[in-house]
């Protein structure tokens, strides 16, 4: 897959670098890097789908990014859920998908 | 107990506290984003005279001036209530509540989803989003995408997309709907088009200085539309479908009249790995509506918005709004309204010597100048509009004085 990163650009400049950090998203290690979001590390990743619709089960990822529209939301180490877009990675952070388990209803 | 609370770190909330601060204020501001700044993150567009505006350098100036001057900022908190209390206001947050003499709404503006089949697969996302991808945490939205809606703002972050190292396929028009309305068809969005003819001066001259109106410059736009530096805009082509099954596999497009009816036997499909859905902006004016404030319907301001003067003071003691939630505006205008209301609060409490209220004055006269001299205009009569809602405000408020 070509980067999703943007490193170049003609008038911001080049990224700085930052420190990479490791983050889990469904049992699966990826690399992020401090600065990032949630939701910007798993799609430099190659990462869409964040969760499935609770009753259709239709796969939904970002839509706003910025906090408004609640389409991304994930669970964070196991407890709270938040907005993937506006959650800050840390190292070793460990994200699940909101997915109802087989079998279960609302 | 602090003198001011600011609710949103973006031009408004920022050159508002500046004001407040620099008068002696005790001022925080809260923004639920990870950085502040506001939506001139993302910003980054070409003057006239070929100097580049880069909105996160502009956001760091005045974070560090705000910084200086004592200015509390707490990001990655949302407020999720708001109550008046005979000392001013009470704001409950995610990082609990808060007490301040006066509160200052610059929440901002929302973007206006237009839902068409398909766009709930991952890999659609707003205009907006995209951008703030791209110039915020430097990721691509993706490698090829096809934009929908066209507008001031499609055409500008389509443009910033393609620095980004993005390809942009194509902006045509939305699918009609109930929603989409106007923005479905090609004369109504020829008019708002020809309004950008200063960001693009040669490719538009060329399309709408040929026609006299609106009308004419639909009826004979080509079909695969013309490029602005480099990007297909297609007026006359319309997205009915987003296909995919776990994520965006494509565009189903096809072609329509002036009127925006489609043509039969148009359909073809245009492969993308993501889609920006642009339907405009409208005020983010939730917390003003939880306050209690009037309300007015200005579509010439982006929708409804919490009543209020020029001096930015709404109808509730204490309570004021500056930038994108009094209407849709540049960041410019929104960072110009924030210092009067940051001059106004501090009038408020007492802290204006008679040289500081002759700032006032200047401050809402540099508000019109800014908007006058903006080189982006959302939407036409906003002078106007903002003129009959000052009225309005003194009306009511000499009406309350009377009884």
């Amino acid at each position: 897959m070509k980067s999703m990163r943007v490193q170049e650009h003609p008038i911001l400049g080049n990224s700085e670098k930052k420190e990479a950090v490791t983050i889990y998203f469904d049992g699966k290690p990826y690399t992020a890097y401090t600065g990032d979001t949630v939701a910007s590390a798993l799609l430099a990743s190659g990462v869409r789908t964040l969760r499935k619709h609770e009753e259709t089960a239709s796969p939904r990822g970002i839509y706003c990014n910025i906090g408004h529209c609640f389409e991304c939301r994930v669970q964070l180490n196991g407890s709270e859920t938040v907005r993937a877009c506006l959650t800050t990675v840390a190292d070793g952070m460990y994200v699940t998908s909101l997915t109802l388990p087989k079998g279960a209803s609302i | 107990m602090i003198d001011l609370l600011i609710v949103g770190a973006g031009p408004a909330g920022l050159r508002a506290a500046i004001a407040a601060a620099e008068n002696g204020l005790h001022v925080s501001i809260i923004d639920e984003f990870v950085k502040p700044g506001g939506r001139l993150l993302g910003q980054l567009h070409e003057e006239p005279d070929g100097s580049w505006v880069n909105g996160v350098e502009e956001a760091e100036r005045m974070y560090h001036r705000a910084i200086q001057l004592g200015v509390e900022i707490s990001t990655g908190v949302s407020v999720y209530d708001l109550a008046e209390t005979p000392a001013g206001w009470s704001i409950y947050t995610t990082d609990g509540v808060r007490e301040s003499r006066c509160l200052l709404l610059a929440t901002g503006a929302s973007e206006t989803p237009i839902p068409i089949p398909g766009w709930t697969l991952p890999g659609v996302m707003s205009i907006g989003a995209a951008q703030v991808m791209g110039n915020v945490h430097r990721v691509k939205p993706g490698h090829k995408g096809v934009v929908i809606g066209v507008n001031v703002l499609s055409v500008a972050i389509a443009r910033e997309m393609q620095l980004c190292g993005v390809t942009v396929d194509r902006i045509v028009l939305p699918a009609h709907n109930l929603i989409s309305a106007d923005a479905s068809n090609p004369e109504k969005m020829m008019e708002s088009l020809l309004r950008l003819s200063h960001l693009a001066p040669s490719s538009l001259m060329k399309i709408g200085g040929k026609f006299v109106s609106p009308k004419l410059a639909a009826r004979f736009y080509p079909r695969n539309g013309f490029k602005i530096w480099g990007i297909p805009i297609q007026l006359r082509k319309t997205a009915l479908e987003i296909i995919g099954e776990e994520q965006v596999r494509g565009v189903r497009i096809a072609a329509i009249s002036a009127t925006g009816s489609v043509i039969p036997g148009t359909e073809e499909i245009v492969d993308a790995d993501f889609v920006c859905i642009a339907g405009g902006l409208t005020p983010m004016a939730e917390l003003a509506a939880v306050a209690g404030c009037r309300f007015h319907y200005v579509p010439q301001l982006g929708g409804h918005v919490p009543l209020h003067n020029e001096r930015m003071q709404t109808t509730l003691k204490g309570l004021y709004v500056a930038g994108n939630i009094t209407g849709v505006e540049s960041a410019k205008v929104a960072g110009a309204q924030g210092r009067v209301a940051g001059l106004s609060i501090a009038d408020e409490l007492g802290v204006l010597s008679a040289a500081g209220k002759e700032k006032i004055k200047e401050a809402v006269d540099q508000t019109v100048h800014t908007r006058k001299h903006a080189l982006i205009q959302f939407n036409q009569g906003i002078e106007e509009a903002r003129h009959a809602l000052y009225t309005e405000f003194q009306q009511l408020t000499d009406k309350k004085i009377s009884v």
